[in-house]
């Protein structure tokens, strides 16, 4: 039923923009030509780290050396009752997006998306922003030194969307 | 931040492939691995473009305005004591952006709207209880649709690429709402 609901709400969405510009008579073809050259510069701007981070975490798994990371998170793992390969995504996702993306795409090509630590990475990833990298952009950008709460909060609501997300992706 | 993360990444792979004999093997996977990440890019020039247009197209509909309208009562919740007028409508700019996915769009508008708030704030280097609440609601991730982790599903072959939607937007809304109860916490007690 839920995955009959997902698979309606982007053509839905299409749908309603699209009827909304036809009442409304108003052009489309031209934005929307516009939007998709806008999006080719936003993968042209993803793809350098891509290849950086695939070919930096491919090192780091083809030697064994990533094994060995996860070995050592297990027990961590464990108690929270994650499975111990989402663990280095969500420490990657608080610093750098990208950085976490090459870790869920690891996942992906070893266990595929669909398992369930690649279901999870992935509702995590979309449930949770890069806080340490927000935090530090939009602060030093106005020189504020003391951030009070600031950091605590963010943190707190991470934290729930993670462990919304595995309550979620491991109990249903 | 990503340098170090990235140099640790390497060298610990190399020594820890000089150690156990894997190195031998390692260098077909290394140079296949960019092959992999331009093949990913490929597709997402196909569904990050296509998205993309789409939400220009409702962008220059002014449905993004109308959104921003609809959201001004909830801003107004969160942000009681705000009096800048202008903040207030880069910061509604930022949340929609950020809704949306429009990742190009919400950065831009973030800062100004971070500018605006240090204009009112009395002590420059102290965070106001508004910037406070700014980001933790930008951090505690508003999109609803995430295009981009769609598109990686679809190239490693899931069943159903969007199947994520509905449990991401969920998490989403507890993170958010999570946030927002913290934000009226703190805001009462100072």
């Amino acid at each position: 039923m839920i995955s009959m609901i997902a698979s309606f709400i982007l053509p839905f969405i299409i749908f309603f923009i699209i009827l909304y510009g036809a009442i409304t008579r108003q052009e489309m073809y031209e934005p929307f030509l516009s939007g998709v050259k806008d999006g080719f510069r936003i993968v042209l701007d993803i793809a350098p780290t891509l290849i950086a981070l695939f070919f930096a975490i491919q090192i780091f798994r083809s030697s064994g050396a990533m094994d060995l990371f996860v070995r050592f998170l297990s027990p961590a793992a464990s108690i929270l009752h994650i499975p111990k390969e989402v663990l280095p995504v969500i420490f990657a996702k608080l610093f750098s997006s990208s950085a976490a993306t090459g870790f869920l795409l690891d996942i992906f090509k070893t266990s595929g998306p669909d398992s369930t630590p690649g279901f999870l990475a992935s509702v995590i990833l979309s449930s949770t922003e890069t806080c340490f990298y927000i935090l530090s952009v939009y602060y030093s950008s106005i020189h504020i030194k003391k951030t009070r709460y600031t950091l605590k909060g963010a943190l707190f609501a991470t934290f729930v969307g993670i462990g919304v997300s595995v309550f979620i992706c491991c109990y249903f | 931040m990503l340098n170090y993360l990235w140099s640790f990444l390497i060298l610990t792979g190399l020594i820890v492939g000089s150690l156990n004999g894997h190195i031998v093997s390692m260098s077909d996977q290394i140079l296949s691995s960019s092959k992999e990440a331009i093949e990913l890019c490929i597709l997402m020039f196909g569904i990050v473009g296509l998205w993309s247009g789409i939400m220009n197209i409702a962008v220059s509909l002014g449905l993004t305005d109308k959104l921003q309208k609809f959201l001004f009562p909830f801003l107004s919740f969160l942000f009681p004591n705000l009096k800048n007028q202008k903040a207030m409508e880069y910061i509604s700019t930022n949340v929609v952006a950020n809704i949306l996915g429009l990742g190009w769009a919400s950065t831009p508008s973030g800062l100004k709207a971070m500018e605006e708030l240090q204009k009112d704030n009395p002590q420059k280097e102290i965070a106001t209880n508004e910037m406070c609440s700014f980001l933790i609601l930008n951090i505690s991730s508003l999109q609803l649709i995430p295009i981009n982790i769609i598109a990686y599903r679809s190239q490693y072959g899931a069943i159903q690429p969007s199947a994520i939607i509905i449990p991401g937007i969920i998490a989403t809304c507890c993170s958010t709402l999570a946030g927002i109860i913290y934000i009226k916490w703190k805001d009462r007690k100072l």
